[in-house]
């Protein structure tokens, strides 16, 4: 019967239609094949060679026209429903009685006007950030420890830059955070006035002694500038994590993340960046660059994930072209084990606490004698006992980076313009028309103060190119 | 009379058996109770058990409920087409092969008939694949009814009740109708001979002709491995509002559109194509598992059947299901309360979905969420092998026992006979 010929003769041609079209005349489909379907049984035979050939004369104009179009003219024609609503009601072939789902040709429903709800996407996103909390509070840290961030620091040219980024990273931690900072050759004004504004709460130690210009002497001051911090914690009893975030170093956020799984010593890895600022970098055959190790300081592990030893970074292709003094343009290396591979659980720091190892020296013994501190290891009787975080050390979490400028470049202090600017090179375009080489030092100055009021707002200067007059230090803040 | 008699008989000797049974029931459950409070005090804040009679059922353990005896059938049956094409073991028809592996070495298993409550016949009906995997329902028929031909002359059971008390694992698109479009299927019907029987298929929809009274549903079977093996760290934030990958038009059987999915799926793709919270296409990503973790909502729209693994890989991957699909009955419905856990919406409704999901209050959303985290919904869904405690095998026998006892009218008066040998189409008659 029609009705049975109609789904397989459908199936039957090949889709030479175009899907475009599909969508937009999918609503025509239900009508057309309503009225084709359900000649087969319950009507009259006029009605249904009425049908028939109306379907004849369908298929005619599909001959001409494509079968796209014929179902769009008899839709246009005959249909009044709306382009894009459903009608759905289709031949009747369920068996069963008392279900309205129906086997056989559907229409197509698609709205008006199917884009995305501005006030939907907002209540979405706010779905999205609940789910996301109730993860958090289900599967991530339960009782997030202190971190306490230990940061050596003097004052230089790079100093600022070092700082500011490390604030930066600091403020993103999403645990409770203590930022101490050592300042070498004690405490300035303009170290304690970025340390202000960094919102963060800071610990600002000072150090006597004044950070040496080669780079052997900066490294040993640096260890005893750590030691000196971790004693400061020891006698404020602080607890938490000690994270050691040397300035110059760039940390990424899943290290703070580990470092809340520590127990008492951790190690990560860390990504070496040698910095080589020459034009002379030291040539690598394609077999040195294979057999060259990662330049990577880390814990590494056997097979059962416990921690079988160090990889270290290999200093053999820079021999005897390191930079020997802070801000020599030549690669600075880091020197057998950097501190900032290490975590500490600050309870191994302290006198007396509740179920610290055996293994772990009293930290008044060590660096008593004035002896090197190369290491935290150092602060260990055995080894062994550190733990591999960031899993067994397969991802690197911060990268080591030593970047100076030469020692006596110089810097505005603080980075404030004090005394104003000189006038290097007059600006070039002036609202008056090119006057001759000739001009009076009246127009000269009447030029320097419109120069002056546009150059800066804070301050003006007002030096002047003229020998005449003289006008100095005229400050208008 | 004589036939019940007859099995009644049969329990008495075992009677002790099944008293010592019920001891070892009661002690089972104690453990099983230690076992969730410790899994309880871990994930107390993020699962949730499901409440009242419901979840009381999924934690039901079968052993000693009832008694299963295994017809043994020649290889050509079973054995044998599992060895002749090893995909049947993979795809998702392979419940039927792995309920059989399971009832052999299972404590319900028994090897006296007499005492049985329940009889089973092992017959692989969908293990007939095409070079592409799909499976070819037309000798099925012929095949079912070689076998119910088989037992109904070795064994006295199917004549005893016409096969009131025998059950068959039917997983196809349209399970005893035998046929994957739906309107043939439809006009077939249920195989003639399987009308008295008990059925576990996994298509479901109410009102239909292939959805017999009483039938258990099932869902299709997923590999549970390779499933495991995706799993991703639970902390990873769900950050996709709505996943979905599949097909939206079958450009090879549905070449215009609106018979496949009855237009659902397409409504979907043409609504929500634009809108950045849908993540929908047809691709096959690699990730495919690991982003249906990522993901709030995940779409489970019908296809040519209204059933699909989506449903047990949302389920699993704690993605909240959105079930598209008018009237369908979902695995083990009297025992997980779906509306609970899924969102249903009509196939009318789907221009709206965003509008639907966007206005769930948010706490029904979280409470759907622990459903979905607590363990025993994730096992009900899976078919392990082996086979642990409260897995989907043991869902189908905890649904084979509430079915006992059997009812009267399950055993035959002599001389009474409901069966019609010769009905149904022709060409299922010529033997196999």
């Amino acid at each position: 019967m029609m009705k049975s010929l109609l789904p397989q003769s459908q199936l039957r041609r090949s889709a030479a239609a175009s899907s475009a079209a599909r969508s937009s005349v999918g609503g025509a489909e239900g009508p057309a094949a309503a009225s084709d379907s359900s000649a087969g049984g319950t009507k009259p035979t006029s009605s249904s060679t009425f049908w028939f050939l109306l379907h004849a004369l369908c298929c005619l104009i599909s001959l001409f026209l494509g079968f796209r179009f014929s179902r769009l003219l008899f839709f246009l024609l005959f249909s009044s429903s709306a382009l894009y609503a459903a009608s759905n009601t289709n031949n009747p072939s369920s068996a069963s009685s008392a279900s309205h789902v129906v086997v056989g040709r559907h229409g197509i429903r698609i709205r008006p006007w199917p884009h995305p709800d501005p006030v939907e996407v907002m209540r979405a996103h706010r779905i999205m950030d609940r789910v996301q909390e109730e993860q958090r509070r289900w599967y991530g840290v339960r009782e997030p420890r202190h971190v306490l961030a230990v940061t050596p620091t003097y004052s230089r040219a790079f100093q600022a830059l070092h700082l500011t980024g490390l604030l930066h990273s600091l403020r993103n931690v999403p645990y409770p955070l203590t930022w101490l900072v050592v300042e070498a050759g004690g405490v300035t004004n303009a170290t304690a006035a970025l340390l202000a504004r960094s919102g963060l709460t800071v610990v600002h130690v000072p150090f006597p002694d004044r950070m040496p210009l080669d780079w052997a002497e900066r490294h040993a001051t640096e260890n005893r500038m750590r030691l000196h911090a971790l004693r400061v914690i020891r006698e404020r009893k602080m607890d938490g994590v000690v994270v050691f975030a040397d300035d110059s170093n760039v940390h990424s956020m899943e290290l703070f993340d580990e470092a809340q799984k520590v127990q008492w010593m951790a190690a990560v890895s860390v990504g070496i960046l040698a910095h080589t600022g020459a034009a002379e970098q030291p040539r690598l055959t394609e077999d040195d660059r294979k057999s060259m190790p990662l330049p990577v300081q880390g814990p590494a592990c056997n097979a059962s994930g416990q921690l079988a030893g160090w990889h270290t970074f290999n200093t053999l292709p820079f021999s005897g072209k390191t930079a020997a003094v802070v801000g020599e343009a030549a690669p600075v290396l880091p020197r057998g084990l950097e501190w900032a591979g290490f975590i500490i659980n600050s309870r191994m720091l302290w006198k007396e606490a509740e179920g610290k190892p055996e293994w772990v020296k009293d930290l008044d013994a060590v660096g008593e004698n004035g002896e090197e501190i190369e290491n935290p290891l150092t602060l260990l009787n055995d080894a062994s006992f550190v733990e591999p975080l960031g899993n067994c050390g397969k991802k690197i979490l911060l990268w080591w980076l030593r970047v100076e400028a030469r020692a006596d470049s110089k810097f505005p202090a603080g980075w404030v313009i004090e005394p104003p600017l000189e006038v290097v090179i007059p600006a070039k375009r002036t609202p008056w028309p090119e006057t001759t080489t000739e001009v009076s030092s009246e127009q000269l100055e009447g030029k320097q103060e419109q120069e002056d009021r546009r150059l800066s707002r804070t301050n003006r200067s007002a030096r002047s190119r003229s020998t005449t007059t003289k006008r100095k230090g005229d400050v208008q803040n | 009379m004589a036939p019940m008699a007859g099995a009644k008989d049969g329990r008495h000797p075992v009677t002790a058996l099944l008293v010592a049974a019920c001891f070892s029931h009661l002690l089972f459950l104690p453990l099983a109770a230690a076992a969730d409070a410790v899994e309880g005090r871990d994930a107390q804040r993020n699962t949730e058990r499901i409440s009242g009679s419901a979840g009381d059922v999924l934690e039901d353990n079968p052993v000693g409920k009832l008694k299963v005896f295994i017809y043994d059938l020649p290889s050509k049956y079973n054995k044998r087409l599992v060895t002749k094409d090893p995909r049947c073991l993979s795809h998702m028809f392979a419940a039927e092969i792995f309920m059989h592996r399971f009832l052999l070495s299972s404590a319900v298993r028994t090897v006296n008939p007499e005492e049985a409550d329940w009889f089973y016949t092992p017959v692989y009906t969908t293990c007939d694949l095409t070079r592409a995997g799909l499976p070819l329902p037309f000798k099925s028929p012929r095949m079912m009814r070689s076998a119910i031909q088989f037992i109904s002359k070795k064994w006295p059971f199917w004549n005893r009740t016409d096969g009131g008390d025998h059950f068959f694992v039917v997983p196809h698109d349209f399970a005893a109708c035998f046929h994957y479009q739906e309107e043939n299927a439809i006009a077939r019907g249920i195989l003639p001979l399987l009308r008295r029987a008990t059925l576990v298929q996994t298509f479901g929809q109410k009102n239909h002709v292939c959805l017999k009274e009483g039938s258990i549903t099932i869902p299709p079977f997923a590999p549970p491995q390779k499933m495991q093996a995706h799993l991703i760290p639970p902390d990873t934030a769900r950050s996709i509002f709505v996943y979905f990958r599949g097909l939206f038009y079958d450009n090879g059987n549905d070449p215009e559109g609106g018979y496949y999915a009855r237009g659902a799926r397409a409504s979907l793709w043409e609504n929500f194509k634009n809108n950045a919270l849908f993540d929908i296409s047809t691709e096959h990503p690699a990730t495919y598992y690991e982003d249906m973790q990522r993901s709030v909502f995940c779409l489970c729209p019908l296809g040519w059947a209204p059933w699909s693994p989506r449903l047990v890989e949302a389920v699993v991957f704690g993605c909240i299901p959105v079930i598209i699909a008018d009237d369908i009955v979902l695995p083990f419905a009297d025992a997980i309360p779906w509306d609970e856990i899924g969102v249903f919406v009509d196939e009318e409704d789907v221009p709206k979905l965003d509008s639907i999901l966007t206005s769930i209050p948010i706490d029904d959303i979280l409470r759907k969420q622990r459903l979905l985290a607590n363990p025993s919904m994730k096992k009900a869904m899976l078919f392990p092998q082996p086979a642990q405690p409260r897995d989907a095998f043991h869902q189908i026998l905890n649904g084979l026992a509430r079915k006992l006892p059997h009812p009267e009218s399950v055993y035959l008066q002599p001389g009474e006979k409901h069966l019609n040998w010769t009905a149904g189409p022709v060409g299922d008659l010529k033997p196999w």
